[in-house]
């Protein structure tokens, strides 16, 4: 039974990884570059949550300010993209991975000047509201987490293989150039993957909020999201799922069956022995880009 | 050369790489309906001229006119949906996505209601393509890439098409096939091309009108047969070597056109 909780609580968890993952995946296999704040988007996007929601600030309904704060989030990433990252188009990769770094810094500014320092909760309609099954205690907020993450997923899966769109951005990921040539608007799409993954962001960090206090640096956590999506192969969004997923179970049972210590240091072990065992990562795509 | 004014035009296009000028003043006409071959060595500037055509490359200077209209400087997915498709040089598949999705790729400029019978047609041209519709595109045969990529360039149903190179590392009995259809593709869809080759020997006989490019310029130019006939063409292109030696031969002292 003890096994059974530690494995929800982890699976749990390693849904929000995964989200953050999936964010820096989406962003690398259209830029081929990494955005280093992708953490500090799913800060923010908890931050904004926080405003809306709570009592002491807007006090909007729940069901009414996740869409919102998405929303705002999406166009926010939508702007970075066009307004800051664009310009250093054709500029050497590591440019653009030392901008999103500067981003994030900024991004953690911003949020600490707004909403200061001190850890807040998010007031979520599951607080406290846990099921009972023979002994296993399933928290709400596991069965809320757990279910958001399996629709996103689906809605993220339809649009990619089923609309123009979500096509076109893939294609502008395997070929950019034939893309071009295909008339896709290259650069707009560029911007449009900014906004989904500022979406995804956000969905993570109200995850998060939803499990526990957040503050400014909790955009941190990607660091950790980033070992998640390596171990998945840093260019297949299941296995970024997978990889989040994965790191997120191991971590409870480090803490409980390890030494202590173990448990943080876990994630990033298991990232350098795929590294050295498997460098495309566990489920890497048989053929490597562009052919 | 054209009774009808052309569908594209290049006057005195000039375009770098940094420093590098890769046109150095590059004046050619498409009419419609015809194929336009562009021969020339590697490094001519063939694929250079093609790029600033579809709008990945900015020219310098120089005017690109489509039907009369200046397009030069647009970027490219405006130019795609004013009608220039282009088949790229090493075809350039979506390696992940399968025939099918990489033909409707190819449509991804269109919303008219078109579309299927256009796969269709594709399809009756390229036969070899519907038996693979749901094959992932990177593991097809480099001419199974080749036919793809032209019918994903025909699925933007082009005012004109610009091919780069499609004899690009295809045994000599594939060339035969692809240009053949190539060719029927003109007569009987009435495509217009313009083709980039350096197999002067079956672009010849497949175009129309041929330019020869040299280091960024146009150094000839002339109807196929008469291009066929002439000795330097026979002597670089097609290796054929005439009774004179004439050794150091250069197109500077043959520049005929104009
Ligand atoms: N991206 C680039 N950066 C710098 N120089 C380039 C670039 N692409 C091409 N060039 C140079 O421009 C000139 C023309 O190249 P281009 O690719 O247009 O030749 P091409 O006629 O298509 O040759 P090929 O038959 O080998 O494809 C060459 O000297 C080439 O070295
Ligand atoms: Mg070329």
């Amino acid at each position: 039974m003890e096994v059974a909780q530690l494995l929800l609580g982890g699976i749990a968890s390693g849904c929000i990884y995964g989200l953050i993952a999936l964010g820096f995946v989406l962003i690398y296999k259209a830029t081929e570059s990494v955005n280093f704040a992708q953490g500090d988007m799913m800060m923010l996007g908890a931050f904004i949550t926080l405003q809306l929601v709570n009592t002491d600030y807007w006090g909007l309904p729940f069901w009414l300010a996740i869409p919102l704060a998405i929303a705002i989030m999406a166009a926010i990433g939508y702007a970075l993209e066009a307004l800051i990252i664009r310009k250093l188009f054709g500029q050497p990769q590591f440019a653009v991975v030392i901008l999103t770094i500067a981003i994030g810094f900024v991004l953690r500014f911003i949020a600490g000047f707004i909403w200061g320092h001190e850890p807040q909760s998010l007031e979520t309609p599951f607080i406290g509201v846990n099921l009972r099954f023979s002994g296993l205690v399933i928290g709400m907020d596991e069965v809320f987490v757990i279910g958001v993450t399996l629709l996103l997923t689906l809605l993220l899966y339809l649009f990619f293989a089923k609309t123009k769109l979500g096509m076109a951005m893939q294609a502008a990921s395997q070929n950019q150039l034939a893309a071009y040539y295909m008339g896709v608007p290259v650069k707009r799409i560029n911007g449009l993957v900014w906004a989904i993954a500022g979406g995804t962001a956000t969905v993570a960090g109200v995850m998060f909020a939803a499990r526990g206090a957040i503050d400014p640096s909790m955009g941190l956590l990607g660091i950790k999201a980033f070992a998640a999506a390596v171990i998945g192969g840093f260019g297949s969004l299941p296995g970024a799922l997978l990889g989040g997923l994965i790191i997120g179970i191991i971590e409870p049972f480090a803490a409980r069956y390890g030494a202590p210590g173990y448990s943080q240091i876990a994630p990033y072990a298991l990232m350098l022995l795929v590294l050295i065992v498997r460098p495309n990562g566990i489920f890497s795509q048989v053929q490597s880009k562009k052919v | 050369m054209a009774d009808k004014s052309p569908v594209l035009e290049t006057r005195n296009l000039e375009a770098f790489y940094g420093a590098v000028m890769a046109l150095r003043g590059v004046s050619i006409e498409v009419p419609e309906g015809k194929i336009v071959t562009i021969l020339g060595a590697n490094g001519a500037g063939k694929t250079t001229l093609l790029k600033t055509i579809s709008g990945v490359l900015d020219p310098e200077k120089g005017q690109i006119l489509l039907n009369g209209e200046e397009i030069q400087g647009m970027e490219p997915d405006a130019i795609v949906r004013r009608g220039i498709a282009q088949v790229p040089e090493g075809r350039e598949v979506f390696p992940f996505l399968n025939v099918e999705e990489n033909l409707r790729m190819g449509a991804y400029t269109r919303s008219d209601n078109e579309v299927e019978s256009d796969l269709e047609m594709v399809y009756s041209y390229f036969p070899m393509l519907k038996e693979r519709i749901n094959q992932v595109a990177g593991f097809l045969s480099g001419g199974q890439q080749q036919m793809l990529a032209i019918g994903r360039g025909l699925m933007a149903r082009p005012k004109i098409l610009l091919l780069d190179e499609p004899s690009l590392g295809l045994s000599p009995l594939l060339v035969q096939e692809i240009f053949t259809i190539i060719k029927r593709l003109n007569t009987e869809q009435g495509v217009t091309m313009m083709l980039v080759e350096q197999n002067a020997n079956v672009a010849l006989k497949a175009a129309h009108y041929g330019y020869v490019m040299e280091i960024g310029r146009i150094v000839m130019a002339g109807e196929c047969n008469v291009l066929l006939a002439s000795e330097d063409i026979q002597e670089f292109y097609l290796g054929v070597r005439g009774e004179s030696q004439r050794a150091q031969k250069r197109w500077k002292r043959k520049k005929t056109w104009r």
